[in-house]
């Protein structure tokens, strides 16, 4: 269980992983070229029985998802990647573009096979230009290799790729705010149902996947759900990007299999950085509730996570140690979720913006005691109050952290400010600062 | 037409069982059990969207609850569902509470300047569902304020509560996106693109159903607190569309008027002429005296026996005729038909103060009077076709209407006109784009069905023969046909026989027994046989002296053509007028009787459907009468009484008459007239007014003047690459009789045609060439 299992990331340490050349020196788009001459609802009944589910957070099974476009109807499919990474913490979707774009791609032609889309759409956060070019230059590859376009790998079967650029914003990695945005429209989430395998981009039948979920089915092509189901645990089987951040000796990517713990990944990153602690951590980015070193030994699979009282979100685990002053950190997160909110509901506009407000008195130590329980009621009029999730993910760090550091927070109110050094939890602070 | 089977759901509300149809939303299936969610972006006439989530409720289907409470103006009725509102739910009523708390947080407290304090949903939820003190000691947002978002709406962004029914109004009923939502979060807001304000016909709407004070009229702002107002329901005087207005009063005075509620006609909406423009009622030029002109040859003030004598005598002693304009209303347009009849002995009355044909006349008497067709035909057709008719423009709820139809199930609309119009546009319309008096033959050539809908305006009088075609088209494929006149007046003023060839209720003066029907209830010995004479027909009968005197109401010279030939007649002749201001005919009158403008009278006018929009006087304290009373103190005088000495006896006579069951007058059809052909500068006019002009009824309203279209001249690329202009370039149009200078567009219009607005600024057809349509002008390069 310690051991990784690099799949998606078993070649980035190649010079040219990103390269069409790069990719098929390890048999890349030859699970594509497999698939296609597969019947589509055999490739959606493979993606079923090799369990896997979708690596965007929720932990939807993928191939039911697939299975949820009405075939036969006469009307376009529509296939479209979810790349709007941006939450505080999470950054597995971009490394994995970078260092190899191509398992996307294929991963995208699989998909697009078995829904019967004849166009798909890669929606990319706006910020990532790097990433945007490398993807680019990999679709560009893909066409001229014949692995897109019109009869791909001669199959008969075609297949047009749209790299879109997003313009900045959280929301749009909501899946119906994303697909308003892909249509021209600002942003916002739609009004559900329908949903998008019914109604989605154009009103046509549509999927969103995330980046992740996508660029592992070329694997589960070629090696079958069994070997996809070998791994993991027993609801939430295969292997996953996991990304370490923040106080660690070694932040980065490790790849394996979903319900391994934060003690063993702190191992194979080399621990909290010397002479700290744990303090708190989040398992899936800023919007999942934090944990503490209590939870080192959770199982990090979507049910272990959940039964803990958070969610698995993104596997973002951002570490903080003892340094940190956990309401500066919230009050971060808060300061994103109130720059981000799309402003089309009362509770997360308004809330989000009151929070902060409240959060920064407290960190300046203008706060009371009896501001915890007004953050806590707020909290909870935001909370499934909201018209997504962005207004949830909002009051997650808020209730967990008041929950598990309330001592902290009333600090704040006795000692008039923060009473951390915040130089002592940059990265850079030396010993002599407290670090 | 078959009835439409609905499906019903029954749920439990709060304990209580209701049965809505199936698709009906949560929060209105308890409107009706008298349970009132709070709410404010839901509006039933727009797309559910769920954005203030004011209104959630805990809802569980078959034993199985949601999560988490949901917003009840987005979740439709299902079978099994038992649904808990505030009343009966803790979790809801927190819910609510905690959304309310969080609306007010950045809401400022200006609510006693506020336009909307008192009549406030968001002052009355805060009170129903709020909490009594803020918990927020924070700093609110705030904006510079107001914005102009056009000359007649005015935007405070601290006050919006980013519900998006402002926005929504505009895309989805008025198909005029030109208010969106901008920015992001707490920054959000509503705005324009910087180079279009917001120029829609409907804006005001948007003023009316803003949850709170954001958006304000220009022109009531700071003018009045809504408990000092007394309203009264009325109807709109100024188009055929008939719509349900609210009149609202201070101290004698109407401040402001608002869109009534009527499911059948106008729904919840109205376009801005009919709420803003009613300040011509009490413009300062108002007559508020009888005036005689003297031996002087000047109008001098009288006393009323001295003028109502005046009248009589002048009347009496000579041939006379009744010009009425088509803006009375159906009691009056009766007196003034009963008038003719028996205080004048004739028929010679034409409600038609306009461009009219004899053609229109007959097609009126065949075709329209007693007719209902009506707007839920239009929900109802296949297809619908426009002739001479440009709805935007010229019966704007009408237009409302075939849009909505269009958005919700793609009504197929075809247009048969010289120009494309932007409205036609919205409409998605297929333009069957013909020359400027070539429209018979197009009308001739369409194919329709038994379920569509033949929608004809005004100016198909204009064009010889095009009403035949159309009455053709109607009687071959058994479309149903509806007339659709500009003036609020003109469909009563038909029905009620203000017209030489009908007595009312659509009796035909040519037929004994519809005339005995008519004396019968009237108790006159006889009536005049003859057909009257037509309006054209009755100016030339003036100036060749075989008629005396006239008796005028309502009518500007300028609106038919040949205006010179009406003023020499109105010179000639011996003018009793009635009026509510001074105009074209009061100067030339001999005597000018002030009557009741329609704020301050009561009566009804039928729209172009012929239903009844009845009114109350909005102002209860006016001296000045309905004209149907001062027309029964001249008959009084003239001994030839009339009886029906108020509104409520001309409307209970009117409705003793009941309408004519008898045959109809036959259509004998008219041919099209010879078509003109043009080459080079030469163009056929083609025009229309729009909606918003210099008509005489806008004036003194000058917001809402300033949100008018510009004027243009539009002609075709072919032209304009002939004559050698871009848009904007000017041209000059002329004819014989004057010329017409203005910018140009270029646009989709067929070769031969030149369009103008007809009573716009910089372009008074009528007054400039005599002519508005079908003539020909030259267009140069100015």
């Amino acid at each position: 269980m310690s051991t990784l299992t690099p799949v998606l990331s078993a070649h980035w340490d190649e010079s040219d992983s990103f390269t069409i050349a790069g990719y098929k020196r390890h048999g890349g788009y030859e699970a594509a070229a497999k698939a296609l001459k597969m019947e589509p609802d055999a490739v959606i009944q493979l993606v079923k029985d090799s369990g896997l589910r979708g690596r965007g957070g929720a932990g939807f099974p993928t191939g039911m998802k697939w299975g949820f476009i009405p075939q036969g109807d006469n009307k376009d499919h529509y296939l479209v990647v979810n790349a709007d990474e941006s939450e505080p913490g999470t950054c597995k979707d971009m490394p994995l573009l970078l260092a190899n774009p191509h398992v996307l791609i294929e991963g995208m032609i699989i998909a697009s096979y078995a829904i019967r889309a004849k166009y798909a759409f890669i929606y990319l956060r706006g910020e990532v230009v790097h990433v945007a070019r490398r993807l680019q230059q990999a679709i560009e590859d893909a066409y001229k290799a014949g692995h897109l376009g019109k009869n791909i790998f001669g199959s008969g079967v075609d297949l047009e790729l749209v790299l879109h650029i997003g313009a900045g914003a959280y929301i749009c990695g909501e899946e119906t705010a994303l697909l308003d945005s892909l249509e021209g429209f600002r942003g916002q989430p739609r009004l559900r149902p329908p949903f998008p395998a019914i109604a989605g981009l154009y009103a046509r039948p549509t999927v969103v996947n995330n980046v992740e979920s996508i660029a592992s089915v070329p694997a589960i092509i070629a090696n079958g759900a069994e070997w996809f189901s070998a791994m993991g645990t027993e609801k939430s089987k295969g292997m996953t990007l996991y990304s370490l951040s923040g106080h660690v000796v070694n932040p980065g990517q490790f790849e394996a299999p979903l319900g391994i713990t934060l003690r063993q990944l702190l191992e194979l990153s080399g621990g909290i950085r010397p002479g700290h602690q744990l303090k708190f951590w989040t398992p899936g980015g800023s919007s999942t509730p934090i944990f503490t070193a209590d939870h080192l030994d959770t199982p990090l699979d979507y049910e272990g996570v959940s039964a803990a009282g958070s969610m698995l979100g993104t596997k973002a685990l951002q570490i903080f140690d003892e340094t940190t002053c956990v309401l500066r950190a919230v009050l971060r997160w808060s300061e994103f979720y109130k720059h981000e909110s799309c402003g089309k509901c009362t509770p997360c506009r308004e809330g989000t913006t009151w929070l902060v407000q409240i959060l920064r008195d407290l960190e300046n130590g203008k706060g009371t005691a009896a501001d915890l329980d007004k953050l806590l009621d707020l909290c909870d009029n935001i909370m499934g109050r909201s018209f997504c999730a962005l207004g949830d993910g909002a009051t997650s760090p808020i209730t967990s952290s008041i929950k598990f550091f309330r001592d902290e927070y009333i600090a704040h109110v006795t000692h008039g400010g923060c009473p951390f050094d915040s130089h002592a939890s940059t990265l850079f602070a030396t010993e002599r600062a407290g670090a | 037409m078959s009835t439409e089977v609905v499906d019903m759901i029954t749920v439990i509300i709060d304990g209580f069982e209701v049965t809505v149809p199936k698709g009906t939303m949560v929060i209105r299936a308890a409107e009706k059990l008298g349970i009132q969610i709070p709410r404010f972006c839901d509006h039933p006439l727009l797309d559910p969207v769920g954005a203030c989530r004011q209104c959630l409720v805990d809802i569980e289907i078959n034993g199985r609850a949601f999560p988490k409470p949901q917003a009840s103006c987005t979740i439709p009725v299902e079978p099994g569902m038992i649904v808990k509102t505030q009343l009966t739910s803790a979790v809801a009523a927190k819910a609510q509470e905690g959304v309310m708390e969080l609306l007010l947080i950045n809401h400022p407290l200006d609510c006693p300047v506020c336009d909307k304090g008192g009549e406030c949903p968001l002052q009355n939820q805060a009170m129903s569902t709020g909490r009594s003190e803020s918990r927020f000691e924070g700093t609110k947002r705030t904006f510079e304020k107001p914005v102009k978002i056009s000359a007649q709406v005015l935007l405070d962004r601290e006050r919006c509560i980013l519900c998006a029914r402002c926005t929504r109004f505009s895309d989805q009923i008025a198909a005029d996106p030109f208010i969106t939502l901008n920015e992001r979060g707490a920054l959000q807001q509503v705005g324009i693109y910087e180079k279009q304000p917001f120029e829609s016909y409907f804006s005001g709407n948007t003023v009316q159903i803003c949850p709170v004070g954001a958006l304000t009229g220009a022109s009531y702002r700071f003018h009045a607190r809504p408990f000092d107002l007394v309203s009264t329901p009325s109807a709109c005087e100024h188009c055929a569309s008939g719509c349900s207005l609210r009149t609202d009063v201070r101290r004698g005075k109407t401040l402001r008027r608002l869109a009534g509620d009527d499911a059948e006609v106008n729904e919840e909406w109205n376009c801005d002429k009919g709420r803003w423009a009613f300040k011509y009622v009490t413009a300062g030029d108002r007559i508020t005296h009888p005036l005689v002109r003297g031996e002087d040859g000047e109008l001098h003030e009288a006393s009323w026996p001295e003028a109502l004598a005046a009248a009589a005598n002048g009347l009496g002693a000579n041939r006379s005729a009744v010009l009425v304009g088509g803006r009375v209303t159906v009691e009056d347009a009766y007196g003034y038909s009963k008038f003719a009849r028996v205080a004048l002995n004739t028929n010679d009355i034409d409600f038609r103060s306009r461009v009219s044909s004899d053609e229109e006349r007959d097609f009126l008497a065949a075709k329209v009077v007693g007719s209902s067709t009506t707007y839920r035909d239009i929900d109802r057709a296949d297809a619908v076709l426009l002739v001479g008719f440009e709805p935007e423009e010229e019966s704007p709820i009408v237009f409302l209407r075939i849009h909505k139809q269009v958005r919700k199930r793609s009504l197929k609309v075809t247009a048969v006109a010289s120009k494309l119009s932007r409205g036609n546009e919205k409409l998605n319309a297929n333009f069957l784009c013909v020359a400027p008096g070539a429209e018979a033959d197009a009308v001739t050539a369409e194919s329709l069905t038994a379920q569509s809908i033949i929608l004809v305006g005004e100016r198909a009088s204009e064009s010889a023969g095009l009403l035949s075609a159309v009455a053709a088209l109607a009687d071959r494929t058994g479309a149903k046909l509806a007339w659709i006149p500009r003036r609020s007046g003109e469909r009563g003023a038909l029905e009620a026989g203000a017209i030489g060839n009908l007595l009312p209720g659509g009796r035909p003066v040519s037929d004994a027994s519809a005339r005995v029907d008519v004396s019968t209830v009237w108790g006159a010995d006889a009536l005049p046989t003859t057909v009257g004479l037509s309006a054209c027909a009755i100016i030339e009968a003036v100036n060749a002296g075989q008629i005396g005197s006239l008796v005028v109401a309502g009518v500007d010279p300028l609106d038919g053509e040949n205006h010179h030939q009406t003023l020499a007649a109105l010179k000639k002749a011996f003018v009793v007028s009635l009026e509510i201001r001074p105009s074209a005919v009061t100067a030339l009158a001999d005597v000018v009787l002030p009557v009741a403008a329609v704020t301050e009278k009561s009566g009804s006018f039928l729209n172009w459907e012929g239903r009844a929009r009845h009114f109350e006087a909005a102002v209860v304290d006016s001296l000045n009468r309905s004209d149907v009373r001062i027309l029964s103190m001249i008959a009084d005088e003239m001994n030839r009484p009339i009886g029906i000495p108020t509104v409520k006896a001309a409307s209970k006579e009117l409705a003793s008459l009941s309408t004519w069951d008898g045959a109809r007058a036959k259509f004998a059809a008219a041919k099209p007239a010879k078509s003109i052909s043009v080459s080079g500068n030469d163009a056929l006019l083609t025009s229309w007014r729009r909606l918003l002009d210099e008509g005489t009824l806008q004036q003194g309203e000058e917001n809402l003047a300033a949100t008018a279209r510009k004027s243009v001249a539009v002609i075709s690329p072919k032209r304009a690459a002939s004559i050698g202009v871009v848009d904007g370039d000017a041209v000059r149009v002329s004819n014989d009789n004057g010329v017409i200078v203005m910018p140009v567009l270029v646009e989709n219009i067929h070769d031969d045609a030149l369009w103008l607005p007809r009573n716009s600024r910089g372009s008074h057809l009528l007054a400039t060439f005599g002519v508005a349509s079908g003539a020909r002008v030259t267009v140069v390069k100015d």
